[in-house]
């Protein structure tokens, strides 16, 4: 089942105009505030109701302007997590819970709910008030709720802003879940970089109500030219498999034959895992260099150079481990004749990478 | 008599009738009470502004006017009096008529209350509800009605304890009627009328005082409790 949504809206001097598809898997909305990611997603809820919009759901027309078809949010079949979770301060959690269930007349799914409760570990909390929750406990609870509503389409909209690294790193894995549990398609909105290439399976990149670029998320965040967030999010995403548990505490990842060494990841070998290297954090040098401190050296052909102000620049290099990106100035450019198509070795520290999956890895 | 409490029969007579007003009033107004704080709050609608007017109008309005205007329109011979009657409901001069002036002279102040309890309902909610498939009934239901619980309790028993002190409207609209129509309020202002019956309105001035602390206490309690449980602290 797969999402399919043309949008057209207008306010003031703002003009959203978005074309994309979202297949199965987590779809990432990509961009800053004021980009128009919220104004999609509360489309889909049918909270908001755009002047001109298709909008399907598998084969559910959700919206047709042309058609005059405009389903309300209470038939849409949606599991909605709010930023705010939005639980129901005068229902217990079990309450909350329950509450799509009794709106929509079905008799509960025992097992599928116990099954929800158990994944989100959230057993303990069932009698409990809202308030009486955390704010990593309430956004589980949210989650639950919107995934006992029996969607069609999963909506998050910024669920894990509102909380702090600790937290977030407590929620990630349940979205990581959803995502391969299910076949739901999920729409998620954020504008961090590293939960993007933490979860997407596909990034719509969005700037000033246009969509920048689409696709699979390792090639939208590689890319040097789609930037919604700036150049300091900019930085290229491996798709890498833990080789060892080192007696140093350090973990050796494989990435297409390239070695990459993180501070202990507490995954079994054998497991998958996406390593965000930040271009700002990438260093370039002709030769594998020695007497170095950074652990991780890659040797691959630069693909491209792209200016990205007046004095700086980004390249791509092409390396066994996929595309590699690097933040340099333009003076080394020419210092080092950099030219398409040269050999160069990308150097990352351990920590560098460690410091951008830091709330992924705690 | 111990048992009487030193009332004569038609002081309990009004006494019993002021009650049973004052209940009626608040039981039947409540519903109405809801539905034009909610359509104040949540829905834009022509003459909206003219609505709320005509529910504040009461709270103006010299009572007198208020009970006059009753008169003419639920009056025997009046528009909506004399349809009535033809379903055998009767207004004028019966105990009805004196639970209908004391519910639209009590309505203004039900209404503030409520409204306040509803605007502090959360619309967030409401959507959050709706996306979990929940009808704009069901959301009114569930959610927005359980949040306005304190508000609205207050709003009720305020109400009840203005409806057991109307005066003005109600004698001008069903007289005073011992035994029949005449409620506390009206029952000392008569006794008043009456050289030496000074002792017997000073008993009734201290049940009305009795009936309206009592009233705003119960109010005080049951919105406290109802505000523990929504906000389950």
């Amino acid at each position: 089942m797969s999402l399919l949504i043309s949008v057209h809206h207008k306010f003031g001097d703002f003009i959203l105009d978005a074309k994309f598809e979202a297949p199965k898997g987590l779809t990432v909305l990509y961009g800053r505030s004021g980009s128009g990611k919220s104004t999609i997603i509360n489309a889909v809820a049918g909270l908001l109701r755009p002047q001109k919009a298709q909008i399907t759901v598998g084969s559910q027309v959700l919206q047709d302007s042309d058609a005059r078809t405009w389903v309300p949010p209470h038939k849409r079949r949606l599991g909605y997590i709010f930023q705010d979770s939005r639980l129901f301060p005068h229902l217990s959690v079990a309450g909350n819970l329950d509450y799509a269930a009794r709106a929509s007349r079905r008799s509960i799914d025992t097992a599928h709910r116990a099954q929800v409760i158990d994944m989100l570990d959230i057993g303990a909390l069932l009698a409990r008030r809202p308030i009486a929750l955390s704010g990593g406990e309430k956004q589980r609870v949210a989650i639950g709720r919107a995934l006992l509503a029996d969607p069609q389409v999963i909506l998050a909209d910024e669920p894990l802003a509102s909380l702090d690294g600790a937290r977030k790193a407590e929620i990630l894995p349940y979205f990581e879940r959803i995502r391969d549990e299910t076949d739901i398609p999920i729409l998620y909105v954020t504008h961090a970089v590293n939960e993007v290439a933490r979860l997407a399976t596909t990034v719509i990149a969005l700037e000033k109500g246009k969509v920048l670029r689409q696709g699979p998320a390792r090639d939208v965040l590689s890319d040097p030219r789609a930037r919604p967030m700036g150049l300091g999010a900019v930085g290229a995403v491996l798709d890498a498999v833990i080789k060892a548990h080192h007696d140093d505490g350090l973990t050796e990842l494989d990435a297409g034959g390239a070695a990459f060494f993180l501070p202990h990841v507490a995954q079994p070998i054998g497991a998958k895992v996406r390593v965000r290297l930040p271009a700002s954090d990438v260093l370039l040098a002709h030769q594998r260099p020695s007497g170095l401190s950074a652990l991780n050296i890659v040797s691959g052909q630069v693909e491209a150079i792209q200016n990205t102000s007046e004095s700086g620049a980004i390249v791509t290099l092409s390396t066994c481990a996929g595309p590699i990106l690097a933040r340099i100035t333009q003076r080394s450019v020419r210092a080092m004749d950099l030219r398409v198509g040269n050999p160069c070795c990308a150097i990352v520290k351990t920590v560098a990478i460690a410091s951008d999956l830091g709330t992924d890895l705690a | 008599m111990i048992a009487t409490l030193g009332f004569s029969p038609t002081e309990w007579q009004a006494i019993g009738l002021s009650l049973k007003v004052a209940c009626i009033a608040t039981v039947f107004s409540l519903p109405f009470g809801i539905f034009v704080a909610y359509a104040l709050v949540r829905w834009n609608f022509y003459g909206k502004h003219f609505l709320n007017g005509l529910v504040h109008l009461p709270l103006v309005l010299p009572p007198v006017v208020t009970g006059y205007i009753l008169l003419v329109i639920f009056g025997v011979r009046g528009p909506i009096g004399s349809f009535l009657q033809d379903w055998g409901l009767v207004f004028a001069f019966r105990w009805t008529g004196a639970a209908l002036a004391a519910a639209i002279m009590a309505f203004p102040l039900m209404v503030r209350a409520i409204r306040l309890s509803l605007e502090a309902v959360d619309p967030k909610l409401e959507q959050a509800a709706a996306t979990l498939g929940a009808s704009r009934s069901w959301v009114f239901l569930t959610i927005t009605l359980p949040l306005a619980v304190p508000g609205i309790l207050a709003g009720a028993v305020l109400a009840f304890a203005k409806a057991l002190g109307e005066f003005g409207a109600t004698i001008t609209f069903v007289s005073s009627i011992p035994g029949q129509t005449q409620t506390v309020p009206s029952a000392i202002y008569a006794l008043l009328q009456v050289p030496g019956q000074e002792g017997a309105a000073l008993r009734l001035v201290a049940v009305s005082i009795v009936l309206a602390m009592g009233a705003l206490l119960f109010s005080e309690i049951l919105a406290r409790r109802a505000s523990k449980r929504v906000d389950g602290a």
